[in-house]
C-alpha cells in the first residue's frame, strides 16, 4: 500500500469510523457455514426424513436464524465496536420492531379470520 | 452580558475547536452507518411483505398452492447462485482494502454474472408461472409470492445497476475515497439481500411445500 | 384524430377531467390561477428566478431546507383549512331537509382531502421544517449528514403536495378518508382518479420523509460537538431523534402496504379485495401500524419544544432531564405495541383487544411524567409569559383533556360506542390540535427571530393565540358533546335537526380559529414590515440556554466560525455563566457542500412519473421513470460537491457580527 493509500485509509477509518473487516478466511469460513445451513434445510425438506411437520419447520426456522447470524458476522462484520455501538443498536432494534410487525400481524390476523372471515353460502341469512 | 471575575477554573477551559478537522478527504464519517440505517428501513419494507405473505399464505382461492408451484431444485441452485455471489464479493472487498483496482473489478463482474444468473433463474420462474395461469393475480397467496419474490428480485437487479456503475466509475477515478465508500455500501447492500434470501427461501419456499 | 391515439397520448385524461361543470371547483380555479401568475408575475418582474433558484432551491444548507419545509406547510395549511371551512359549513346548514352544499360524493373527497393534507403535507413538513432548522445548530454542527439527501427529501414532499392539489383541477381526489379504505379502494368500487392521486402523492413523499429521517438520525448520531455525548443533548435533540428513528421503522410499512394497493388497481393482484383469497383487515393492520407511530412521530419534537420553552422562560434548567429522556424514549418504544386500538371493532376479540387495550393506556403514564416535568420546572421560577410560553400553558390545558379521552377510548368497551363517532373525531383534533398545532406556533415564534434576525410581530402573534385557543375549544367542545350523543364521523347530513346548534356553534368556532390563521399571517407581513423595531441584534433574544444561540440572528452559512466544545447540559447557558468570550481572530478554511439541481429535477421527474401513472399515460410514466434512473445515477459521477469558504469570507463575516454586538451593547 502507497502512502498515499495509507493516508486515505486513514481518512476512511476517521471520525471514529470503525467498520470490521474482513480477511480472506472469514469470508471462507461464513460461506462454508452457509452452505451447509443452507443445504440441510433442502435436504430435510427434499427427503422428508424427519416425522412430522412440526420438527422439521422448527429446525429449519432454527437453522435460518443461525445463517443469519453467519451472514451478519461474517459478511457484513457486525460488531459491537462498529460505529460505537450504533451499528449494533440499530441492528437489534431493527430486528425487535421486524418481530413485533410479523408476530404481530399473524398473531392479530389469526384471531381476525376467525372471527371475521366470510361463511360459505347458506351459512348465515342473506342480506348482511 | 456582565462579565465577573473568573475562577480559576472557568479560566482555562476551551470552549471552541482550534484546529479545523480537515474534511479535506471529504464527507464527514456518516455514510456507513447512514446507509445501515437506509438498510434498516428496507428490512422493514420486507417485514411487512413477509407479514403479508405469512397471513395470505393459505389463501389459495381454489387455485395451486404451494407445492404445485414451486420446484425446490431450482430454488436450490438459486440459492447457491447468491450465495457464491456474497462470497465472491466479499474477496472483491479484500482487493479493494489492498487497493487493487484491477482485482476489484474483477470480482464486481463475477459477482453480477452469478446474479444475473439468480435474475435469469427468477425471472424463467415467474414466467413460467405466468404462462401455466398461476400468476399474481390468481389468488392472494400468489399475489403475496409475487409480491415477496419480486421486490427481492428488483432489489438484486438495483444491484446489479449498481455494479455496472461502479465498474465505470473505478475505471474512471480508481479506488478514491469515494469510491471505496460507494463499494462498501453496496457491500452492505448485496449482502443483506443475501439475508432477505435467507427469510424467503425458508419461509416461503420450504415452509410452503412441508405445510 | 383518431380515438386509439388519443387514448395512447393522453392515458384516461379527457377534457371531462376538468370540472368545468362544477361552479365551486371553478371559480376556487380561477382564483388560485389568477393568484398564481401574480405571484409567479411578481418573480418575474422583480427579477428574483435567479436569486430563488441559487440562494433557496438548489440551496442544500439545512436552514434554508427548514425554512422552506415550513413555508410548504404554512401554506397546505390554508388549503387544508379551506376543506375544514367547507366541512363546517355544510355540517352547521344540512339538517332534516335542508341537504346543504355538498353532496355526498364532494364532500367525501373533502374530508378525504382534509385529513391528508393536515397530516402528510402540513403537520410534517413543519415538524420536520422545525428539527432541519434548529437540530444541526443545537448540537453544533455546520449541516445535517447528507445535505443534497436533505435538499431532495424536501422535493419530493413538495412533489407529493403538488400532486394533490392537482387532483383539485384535474379529475378528481379520493373519496376514502385520509388512510383510503380498503375494499372502497379498490379499482372495482373506486375506479377513477382519486385513490391513484392518493397513493402516488404519498408514496412519492413518503420517500422524502423515510430519507429525511434517516439523515436527521445520522446526523445526530455522528455530527455532535466534541463534549456532546447523549446526556448532554437538548431535550429538543432528544426528541428529533426518536422520533425520527420511529419514522425510519414505519414509513416504510405505510410504503409497503400502499404499493401492495397500488399493485391490487394496477395489476390486479389480490391483497387486500374481497375475493380470490384476499384480506382487506391485512390493509388496516399494516396502515395502523405506521398510523400510530406516526402520532407519535409529530408529538415527540413538539415536547421537546414545549421543553426548551419552559426552561428558557423560567430562567431554570428543565426539571428531570434524565425522566424526560427516559420517557421520551419509552414513549417511543410503547408506540409500537398499541395499533390495534385503531380498530377494536373489526373483530379480533377480546385476548387481542385487550392487549392492545391496556398497552395504550399505559403510554400515557410517560406522558404524564412529561407534563409533571413541565410543571415542576414552572414552580419557582422567574416565569416570563411572553408568546411561547402562552402557547406552553395553553398546551398544558387542552392537550391534558385530548390525552384523557384517548386513554378513555383506549377502553375497548367504550371505543365499541364510539368508535368513529364525532367524539374520536374531537379527541385526535384536541391532541393534534392542542398538542402539535400549539407547539409548532411556539416553536415558530420562539425560533423566528434566530432564522431571520427579528421578531414576529407580538400584537397580531398575539391575535393569532387567542383565535386558535378560543376557536379551538368553541369548535371542538360541541363535537365531543354530541360524538358521545351518537353522531358519526363522515356525515354530510344529519336528521336530527335537534342536534344543529351545536354543529353551528362548531362553525363559528373554525371562524375563530380562521381569525387565528389570518393573525398569524399578518404577524409574517407585519414582522416584516416592522422588521428594524423588531430586529435580534444578540442573536440570543429570549436569553436562551442552547447552542443555537450562541449564532448570529441568522447564522451564517457555516454556523460556526468555531465548532463549539461542550462541558455541559444546557451549553450556551454553561458557556454564559462560565465567562465564554467569543474568539475574534484565527479562523480557518471552512469546509462546505455546494449547491445542486438535482434534487428539483429528481422530484420533477417524480411529480411526472406519478402524474403518469395516475392518467395511465404509459409513454410518458416510462419516459419520466427512465429519466429518474438516468438523472439520478447522472448525479453519482459529479464527485465535485464541495468546497471550501476561505477564510478571508469568514472573517468579514465575523466582523460584521462583532459589529452588530458592539452596537447592542453600546460598547
Amino acid at each position: 500500500m502507497s502512502a498515499s493509500d495509507a493516508n486515505l485509509d486513514a481518512a476512511l477509518h476517521s471520525h471514529g469510523d470503525t467498520h470490521g473487516h474482513g480477511s480472506t478466511r472469514g469470508y471462507i469460513v461464513g460461506f462454508v457455514l452457509s452452505v451447509v445451513l443452507t443445504a440441510v434445510p433442502f435436504w430435510l425438506v427434499m427427503t422428508g426424513v424427519l416425522p412430522g411437520m412440526v420438527a422439521t419447520a422448527l429446525i429449519i426456522f432454527a437453522l435460518a436464524l443461525v445463517q443469519i447470524l453467519v451472514h451478519v458476522v461474517f459478511f457484513l462484520h457486525l460488531d459491537t465496536r462498529s460505529e460505537g455501538g450504533w451499528t449494533l443498536i440499530a441492528f437489534i432494534f431493527t430486528a425487535v420492531i421486524v418481530v413485533i410487525a410479523i408476530a404481530g400481524s399473524i398473531w392479530i390476523m389469526y384471531h381476525l379470520n376467525t372471527n371475521m372471515m366470510p361463511m360459505p353460502p347458506g351459512t348465515i341469512s342473506d342480506g348482511m | 452580558m456582565a462579565t465577573t471575575e473568573l475562577s480559576p477554573a472557568d479560566a482555562d477551559v476551551t470552549w471552541h475547536l482550534a484546529e479545523q478537522e480537515s474534511h479535506d478527504h471529504g464527507g464527514n464519517g456518516a455514510t456507513m452507518i447512514g446507509f445501515w440505517i437506509y438498510l434498516m428501513s428496507d428490512a422493514l419494507i420486507f417485514a411487512a411483505l413477509f407479514a403479508t405473505f405469512g397471513v395470505l399464505s393459505t389463501a389459495y382461492a381454489g387455485g395451486p398452492g404451494p407445492r404445485e408451484v414451486f420446484e425446490l431444485p431450482l430454488v436450490a441452485v438459486n440459492t447457491g447462485l447468491l450465495l457464491v455471489s456474497s462470497l465472491t464479493y466479499g474477496l472483491g472487498m479484500l482487493a479493494m482494502e489492498r487497493g487493487q483496482a484491477g482485482a476489484v473489478r474483477l470480482w464486481l463482474v463475477v459477482t453480477a454474472l452469478f446474479g444475473l444468473g439468480f435474475i435469469g433463474i427468477e425471472l424463467y420462474e415467474f414466467s413460467h408461472l405466468i404462462a401455466e395461469g398461476s400468476g399474481p393475480q390468481r389468488s392472494a397467496f400468489l399475489s403475496a409470492f409475487f409480491a415477496l419474490v419480486g421486490t427481492h428480485g428488483a432489489h438484486v437487479t438495483f444491484g446489479l445497476i449498481w455494479i455496472a456503475v461502479m465498474l465505470v466509475q473505478i475505471g474512471m477515478h480508481g479506488l478514491i475515497l469515494e469510491n471505496k465508500r460507494r463499494l462498501m455500501c453496496l457491500s452492505m447492500f448485496w449482502h443483506f439481500l443475501d439475508i432477505v434470501w435467507i427469510g424467503v427461501f425458508t419461509f416461503v419456499y420450504l415452509f410452503g411445500v412441508i405445510r | 384524430m383518431n380515438e386509439a391515439l388519443i387514448r395512447t397520448i393522453f392515458g384516461r385524461l379527457t377534457l371531462d377531467s376538468f370540472p368545468i361543470t362544477e361552479p365551486i371547483v371553478l371559480w376556487t380555479f380561477v382564483v388560485v390561477a389568477l393568484l398564481g401568475i401574480a405571484l409567479l408575475g411578481a418573480v418575474t418582474y422583480f427579477r428574483l428566478w435567479g436569486y430563488l433558484w441559487k440562494e433557496w432551491f438548489t440551496s442544500v444548507d439545512h436552514k434554508k431546507i427548514g425554512v422552506m419545509y415550513l413555508v410548504l406547510g404554512i401554506v397546505m395549511l390554508l388549503r387544508g383549512f379551506s376543506d375544514a371551512l367547507m366541512m363546517r359549513g355544510q355540517q352547521a346548514v344540512a339538517f332534516g331537509p335542508n341537504q346543504g352544499y355538498l353532496p355526498p360524493e364532494h364532500y367525501d373527497q373533502i374530508f378525504s382531502a382534509h385529513g391528508t393534507i393536515m397530516i402528510f403535507f402540513v403537520a410534517i413538513p413543519l415538524v420536520v421544517g422545525i428539527v432541519n432548522f434548529v437540530m444541526p445548530l443545537q448540537i453544533g454542527a455546520r449541516d445535517v449528514a447528507f445535505p443534497f439527501l436533505n435538499n431532495l427529501s424536501f422535493w419530493l414532499t413538495v412533489a407529493g403536495a403538488i400532486l394533490v392539489m392537482a387532483s383539485l383541477f384535474v379529475g378528481e381526489f379520493a373519496r376514502t378518508g385520509w388512510l383510503s379504505y380498503v375494499p372502497l379502494a379498490e379499482r372495482q368500487y373506486s375506479p377513477d382518479t382519486g385513490v391513484d392521486y392518493y397513493l402516488w402523492s404519498l408514496e412519492i413523499a413518503g420517500i422524502g420523509t423515510t430519507l429525511s429521517s434517516i439523515n436527521m438520525v445520522a446526523t445526530i448520531i455522528k455530527m455532535r460537538a466534541p463534549g456532546m455525548t447523549m446526556m448532554k443533548m437538548p431535550v429538543f435533540t432528544w426528541t428529533a431523534l426518536c422520533s425520527n428513528v420511529l419514522a425510519i421503522a414505519v414509513f416504510p410499512i405505510l410504503t409497503a402496504a400502499f404499493g401492495l394497493l397500488l399493485l391490487d388497481r394496477y395489476v390486479g393482484t389480490n391483497f387486500f379485495t374481497n375475493d380470490n383469497g384476499g384480506n382487506p383487515m391485512m390493509y388496516w393492520n399494516l396502515v395502523w401500524m405506521w398510523g400510530h407511530p406516526e402520532v407519535y412521530v409529530l408529538i415527540l419534537p413538539v415536547f421537546g419544544i414545549y421543553s426548551e420553552i419552559t426552561s428558557t422562560f423560567t430562567g431554570k434548567r428543565l426539571f428531570g432531564y434524565s425522566s424526560m429522556v427516559y420517557a421520551t424514549v419509552v414513549i417511543t418504544i410503547l408506540s409500537y405495541l398499541v395499533w390495534l386500538h385503531h380498530f377494536f371493532t373489526m373483530g379480533s376479540g377480546a385476548d387481542v383487544n385487550s392487549f392492545f387495550g391496556i398497552a395504550t393506556m399505559v403510554i400515557a403514564i410517560p406522558t404524564g411524567a412529561k407534563i409533571f416535568n413541565w410543571l415542576f420546572t414552572m414552580y419557582r421560577g422567574e416565569i416570563r409569559y411572553e408568546i411561547p410560553m402562552m402557547w406552553v400553558v395553553a398546551f398544558m390545558l387542552t392537550f391534558t383533556v385530548g390525552g384523557m379521552t384517548g386513554v378513555l377510548l383506549a377502553i375497548p368497551p367504550a371505543d365499541f360506542v364510539l368508535h368513529n363517532s364525532l367524539f374520536l373525531v374531537a379527541h385526535f383534533h384536541n391532541v393534534i390540535i392542542g398538542g402539535v398545532i400549539f407547539g409548532l406556533f411556539a416553536g415558530m415564534y420562539y425560533w423566528f427571530p434566530k432564522a431571520f434576525g427579528f421578531k414576529l410581530d407580538p400584537f397580531w402573534s398575539k391575535v393569532a393565540f387567542w383565535g386558535w385557543v378560543i376557536g379551538y375549544w368553541l369548535a371542538w367542545t360541541p363535537i365531543y358533546i354530541v360524538g358521545l350523543m351518537g353522531v358519526p364521523r363522515r356525515v354530510n347530513h344529519i336528521d336530527d335537526v335537534s342536534l344543529q346548534p351545536y354543529f353551528v356553534l362548531a362553525a363559528i368556532g373554525a371562524v375563530i380559529i380562521l381569525i387565528g390563521i389570518l393573525g398569524f399571517v399578518m404577524s409574517i407581513v407585519m414582522a416584516i414590515v416592522k422588521r428594524e423595531q423588531l430586529k435580534d441584534t444578540t442573536g440570543d433574544p429570549w436569553d436562551g440556554r442552547t447552542l443555537e444561540w450562541s449564532t448570529s440572528s441568522p447564522p451564517p452559512p457555516y454556523n460556526f466560525a468555531f465548532t463549539p466544545m461542550v462541558h455541559g447540559l444546557d451549553a450556551w447557558y454553561d458557556m454564559k455563566s462560565r465567562g465564554y468570550t467569543r474568539p475574534l481572530g484565527g479562523y480557518r478554511p471552512i469546509h462546505m457542500p455546494r449547491n445542486t439541481a438535482s434534487g428539483v429535477i429528481l422530484s420533477g421527474l417524480a411529480f411526472v412519473f406519478g402524474f403518469a401513472m395516475i392518467w395511465y399515460i404509459w409513454w410518458l410514466a416510462a419516459l419520466s421513470l427512465i429519466g429518474l434512473f438516468v438523472v439520478g445515477i447522472g448525479h453519482t459521477f459529479n464527485y465535485n460537491r464541495d468546497y471550501f469558504v476561505p477564510s478571508e469570507e469568514v472573517e468579514r463575516i465575523e466582523a460584521a457580527r462583532s459589529h452588530l454586538l458592539g452596537k447592542a451593547t453600546g460598547a
